[in-house]
């Protein structure tokens, strides 16, 4: 089977002023469909930047990125906006959702500026919405939701454009160890059917739930193992909490 | 087009969000817009009393006046001498072809009396042409008829004015009224004419036979003379042509050449009409132009806020650009914030110089002239003021990097 994602070599060097800061120093490695990947480290090891890379956001400075064998480095900002669209789903620490904008209304996002017929993007939200759960908040404003009723709508919003991986950054930072567990249960029920995952933590206990830990320190890999024990999360899903 | 339509509800709600800081962004745009209408109504309402006061005077005509003369090294003012004649006005009929009608004028002022009232007013000497020449009907009775003005007749007619400070609401059709002592049968009344433009009252006028006033009423010393003629062109086409035939045949009767000066003066009364529209249009020009000052005013504003809206949703800004939205998903939607700011100040300024022409017209007795057109620049204008001043502030919105956006507290 051919790679979701594989970098090679990727740097990435950010000039500001006079200072160079390399943040990624040549690092290689590929996910498969269907892995659950969190990559790890202090903050600076360069997991954000690379983060950015892989979510689209940014391009390397050299090295080749390419997601589901398209060369990403090579591509026009708008280009690039385009396959953030249909290709990547997002998770925010921040949960990033529009204010003042129902849940329904935050999950079509995606499919407004990929030009889906209005009566397409009602149905697909809908559904998106009832598999994290919240198919009954889905007209309530965002700032009406609880922190964890907020990322599910991320990932449901992350989740509605079908995309290839779903990067999630730093997902539970923002939220209690029950509610942490509760999101890491909807991740692993979206990775048992089939989806890719890249997460980036930096609390040892919520990369112990997925398959595999890469972990970064100054910009380069310094270890990328299976967990082949995943801590699996608890089946409580208290819907209406 | 769905994009459009998706972007206007994206900026409806923004809008919404911060309705008093939207509707006082818009001050700027509804008084600039409600000014230029209500100016351009005005001006162009004044520019039309202006140009129908100078139409009751009649259309295309050309007034032909006497001269200075020179005798014995005295020079007289213009009008000094009669120099002009019926026979010149006979001429002028019989010999320009661009000529409709001639009209020749004496005129003079003259105690009228009827019963006890008397009353002092402008007689004119006229032919039966004056009433075409001037588009000035009857009310009641009859014209002057070429018989009156051959046989020198004792006829008149009367203007409003006159009418009414002699015989108040009875006809004075059929009275006999005496001017200069003289008794004088009135054969027919005048139509209400209104000011002139130099704001006299024109139906203060008594119309005679041409030969009555020359021999009976003014007893000029230069018999068969006439004061000033009228003369009209076939069209306002043949105008210029009429007056270069008048001016040449006047030549040739008078025997005007290098040694003698020109006795009379041909004057084109359209001159003066296209001189004072022009004034009235520098006017409404100048109006807008100062309204314009208000619209560009209103738009600085538009921009200034539009700039601190997008600093304010830089992170909205990210999470859009982070999902997928392009560089020109951003452009439009600010864009089109913008746009609907000032239209919509547009149609609510539209709405308040409309009212306020209006105010204006029954204050001051003004006419205005709201025109649709006026209406539809205004819109497209506000629409370009949104757009052009829009655009910088959008174009930085599209322009932000998205890590930086998304990470913008």
């Amino acid at each position: 089977m051919t790679n979701v994602v594989r970098l090679d070599n990727v740097t990435k060097v950010y000039t500001m002023g006079d200072q160079r800061v390399e943040a990624l120093k040549g690092i290689s490695f590929t996910v498969r469909p269907g892995e659950f990947v969190s990559i790890m480290g202090a903050s600076g090891s360069g997991k954000s930047t690379c983060m950015n890379v892989l979510g689209c956001l940014d391009v390397p400075t050299s090295g080749e990125y390419r997601l589901e064998e398209v060369n990403v480095g090579k591509l026009s900002r708008n280009q690039l906006a385009e396959i953030r669209n249909l290709k990547i789903g997002f998770v925010f620490q921040g949960f990033n959702l529009l204010a003042r904008t129902t849940a329904r209304e935050n999950v079509e996002l995606p499919l407004v500026y990929a030009h889906v017929p209005s009566t397409e993007r009602r149905e697909r939200a809908m559904a998106a919405l009832a598999q994290v759960g919240l198919a009954d908040r889905a007209d309530h404003y965002s700032n009406q939701l609880s922190g964890g009723q907020q990322q599910r709508v991320a990932i449901a919003r992350a989740l509605v454009n079908d995309p290839a991986i779903i990067m999630a950054d730093e997902p539970t930072g923002n939220l209690d160890s029950a509610t942490s567990e509760e999101i890491m249960g909807i991740f692993q029920g979206l990775n048992r059917q089939g989806i890719t995952i890249i997460m980036v933590t930096h609390e040892p206990d919520i990369a112990a739930f997925t398959g595999r830990q890469i972990i970064f320190r100054d910009g380069l890999i310094v270890s990328d193992a299976p967990n082949s024990t995943p801590r699996l999360a608890a089946k409580t899903e208290e819907r209406k909490s | 087009m769905t994009t459009l339509l998706q972007s206007l509800l994206i900026a409806i709600r923004a809008l919404r969000v911060n309705k008093m800081r939207a509707l006082l962004t818009m001050l700027g745009i509804i008084i600039g817009i409600a000014a230029v209408i209500a100016m351009v109504a005005i001006g162009s309402g004044a520019s039309k009393m202006i140009s129908d006061q100078i139409a009751s005077i009649g259309s295309n005509l050309l007034l032909v006046i006497p001269g200075s003369t020179t005798s014995g090294g005295l020079r007289t003012g213009a009008g000094g001498t009669p120099t002009l004649t019926f026979d010149d006005a006979r001429a002028i009929k019989a010999e320009c072809p661009s000529i409709g009608e001639v009209a020749p004028t004496v005129r003079g002022s003259a105690q009228v009396v009827f019963g006890n009232q008397n009353w002092s007013t402008i007689v004119i000497g006229c032919t039966p042409e004056m009433l075409a020449v001037r588009d000035w009907p009857l009310t009641s009775g009859r014209n002057l008829s070429p018989s009156d003005v051959d046989g020198a007749t004792k006829v008149c007619l009367i203007g409003q004015t006159v009418a009414e400070n002699l015989f108040g609401s009875a006809d004075p059709v059929g009275k006999i009224v005496r001017i200069k002592k003289i008794p004088f049968t009135v054969i027919g009344m005048l139509e209400h004419k209104g000011q002139s433009p130099q704001g006299q009252d024109q139906d203060d006028v008594i119309f005679i036979p041409l030969t009555t006033a020359q021999r009976k009423v003014f007893g000029s010393q230069f018999p068969n003379s006439v004061g000033a003629m009228m003369v009209q062109a076939q069209s306002a086409d043949v105008l210029k042509k009429a007056e270069d035939e008048v001016t040449a045949l006047l030549d040739q009767r008078h025997r005007i050449g290098p040694s003698r000066e020109r006795d009379f003066t041909v004057r084109n009364l359209s001159e003066i009409l296209a001189v004072s529209e022009q004034s009235s249009k520098v006017m409404s020009l100048l109006l807008g132009a100062v309204a314009s000052i208000s619209l560009i005013v209103g738009g600085i504003g538009i921009m200034n806020i539009m700039l601190v809206s997008v600093t304010e949703r830089t992170r909205e800004i990210g999470i859009r650009m982070a999902i997928g939205a392009k560089q020109h998903d951003i452009l439009l939607q600010f864009l089109t914030e913008a746009v609907l700011l000032t239209t919509c100040g547009g149609v609510i300024g539209m709405g308040v110089g409309v009212a306020g022409a209006m105010v204006v017209s029954k204050l001051m007795s003004w006419p205005t002239l709201i025109s649709t057109q006026a209406i539809v620049i205004a819109f497209l204008f506000s629409a370009g003021v949104g757009v052009f001043f829009g655009f910088y502030p959008a174009r930085k919105a599209a322009g932000l990097n998205p890590i930086d956006a998304l990470r913008y507290e």
